[in-house]
């Protein structure tokens, strides 16, 4: 039989695009919902968004920390399985929840793990740092990481960085002393911000749409919010 | 360097055996696998490791041998429906005309698949262990659909580790404890639920139908309808269809396989009776 098939890769992209935005006391991380292959939609309600924590439904913890990843579906599922039974482990030795600088750092590990056949996943994590401030990481597929003020990551970063860029300008990392990288933004303008940014991105990226999903992180707790997007 | 075996002294076909990667085979093109590696990345692993070089070395899947065409499954009122038809092509040639690809897995399952026919049966056997093995347990805990879905995305992206996919696009359904559960699964491991999921050429022209069609109170009537209309469509556009079509439900009592039936269809419209009406040609 003569060759007919493309070569086979052990890869995909999947799509999607993420967000977070870190306040003075507040975090706001969001994903659309789209997942696709190729031109194909597989399916418009996958979640991008992960918790990083076993919740127990009668105690109801306190989630500091949240990672959206967008890439390959079958390596964001199983870093996301990987980071969650690390942090159980954790949460049995220690007996508290991971921060969020240290499931950052944990994270970044974890990909350079696997430097030389890596989790094809770009990930953004967002939460509350040890004094309650917001914080934002954002990474590379092979782990190197940055804490920010606001970041995007996806097939719609490129669209969506440099909208944020404008709107927020953050102060520039080279300025001493160190400024603060937290937006000046509240919680509901940055929920606000993050809709925006994504019906826009919606209109051109071909990857990102059908619902956004919004999750909120604050001092009260875990907040979820859902907006319909394009769904073309 | 020396490889392991040789150091050791030659061990038996037998030892050989227990390891499926490391067997090779008699009749090395009784496959479509390949000795060496053409990944850069398993090159590198080859030149620097002699004990991984029998890893290396080993055969694997390059590309399927005889498939199987789409699958398509909805949710309904009171469970699962699943339609696939019977073909099994070699390439291009209808090698199998009346191959089960859907098939009742432990209680509450029921698991269609499209692609590599021999690696659908491979998995039929893991998962035939993995229910047997549960079932020692004798404590009345059943594997449900989500826990078997869970599996099968594991061994799936397991074997696209090892660079040994496992060349199938599958289908899981259940319904366990009221809760109706409906998943997919590729070759490289990417998995979701929905509440209407088609493999290979279904995705692009049963799921619109499905997407403008469906809803969540459909009865078993209006299902079987559905699927049927799907069916219709990937029987005039895909090549590698055939009319010899099954039907599958699963529900809380459990899975039911119905016998294999046609679809009437209609080719007398006047561009099917003459389909060079419209393309001028020199004959």
């Amino acid at each position: 039989m003569t060759k007919q098939h493309a070569n086979w890769s052990p890869y995909d992209n999947n799509g999607g695009s993420c967000v977070a935005i870190a306040g003075a006391d507040y975090c706001v991380i969001a994903a659309d919902t789209r997942m696709s292959t190729g031109y194909n939609i597989l399916t418009r309600e996958y979640s991008k968004i992960s918790k990083l924590s076993i919740v127990h439904s009668a105690l109801q913890m306190h989630d500091k920390c949240v990672m959206a990843s967008s890439g390959f579906q079958a390596d964001v599922k199983a870093l996301q399985k990987n980071l969650s039974a690390r942090h159980l482990i954790y949460q049995h030795q220690h007996n508290k929840q991971m921060s969020c600088p240290a499931m950052a750092q944990l994270l970044s590990n974890t990909l350079y793990y696997k430097r030389f056949f890596p989790y094809y996943s770009f990930n953004v994590l967002g939460g509350l740092d040890n004094e309650g401030k917001g914080c934002v990481f954002t990474y590379d597929a092979v782990g190197s990481y940055e804490r920010v003020g606001y970041s995007s990551q996806g097939s719609g970063s490129t669209l969506i960085m440099p909208f944020l860029d404008n709107q927020l300008k953050s102060p520039s990392p080279l300025l001493l002393p160190a400024q603060d990288a937290v937006t000046p933004l509240s919680e509901s303008e940055a929920v606000d911000l993050v809709k925006t940014v994504f019906a826009s991105a919606t209109e051109r990226d071909i990857y990102t749409g059908d619902k956004l999903e919004i999750v909120i992180l604050n001092a009260s707790g875990i907040r979820r919010e859902y907006l319909e997007l394009r769904k073309d | 360097m020396r490889l392991l075996t040789e150091l050791l002294g030659t061990p038996t076909e037998a030892d050989l055996g227990v390891k499926g990667t490391t067997y090779q085979s008699q009749l090395p093109e009784l496959r479509l696998k390949e000795k060496k590696s053409r990944s850069s990345l398993l090159l590198s692993i080859q030149e620097t490791s002699s004990i991984m070089g029998s890893v290396a070395e080993s055969q694997r899947t390059l590309y399927p041998y005889v498939t199987g065409s789409s699958v398509v499954a909805i949710k309904y009122k009171d469970g699962i429906l699943m339609a696939a038809d019977m073909g099994g092509s070699y390439g291009s040639t209808l090698r199998y005309k009346s191959i089960e690809r859907l098939k009742p897995i432990g209680k509450h399952s029921l698991l269609g698949a499209s692609g590599e026919i021999s690696d659908f049966q491979e998995i039929l056997r893991y998962l035939d262990e993995l229910i047997l093995y549960d079932n020692m347990w004798d404590d009345g805990n059943s594997l449900g659909p989500k826990e078997v879905h869970n599996y099968l995305t594991r061994v799936m992206y397991n074997r696209r580790n090892k660079f040994n996919p496992l060349w199938n696009s599958l289908v899981l359904g259940g319904v366990k404890n009221g809760q109706k559960y409906l998943g997919m699964v590729n070759m490289i491991g990417i998995n979701f639920e929905d509440n209407h999921v088609a493999t290979g050429l279904g995705n692009h022209l049963a799921r619109p139908i499905l997407r403008d069609e469906w809803n969540e109170n459909l009865t078993f009537e209006e299902g079987v309808k559905l699927l049927e209309k799907c069916m219709r469509v990937l029987l005039y556009r895909d090549r590698s269809a055939v009319n010899k079509i099954q039907i599958s439900k699963i529900t809380e009592e459990g899975a039911t396989v119905y016998p294999p039936f046609s679809l009437k269809t209609y080719w007398e419209f006047s561009a099917f009776r003459n389909p060079a009406a419209g393309a001028a040609g020199s004959w």
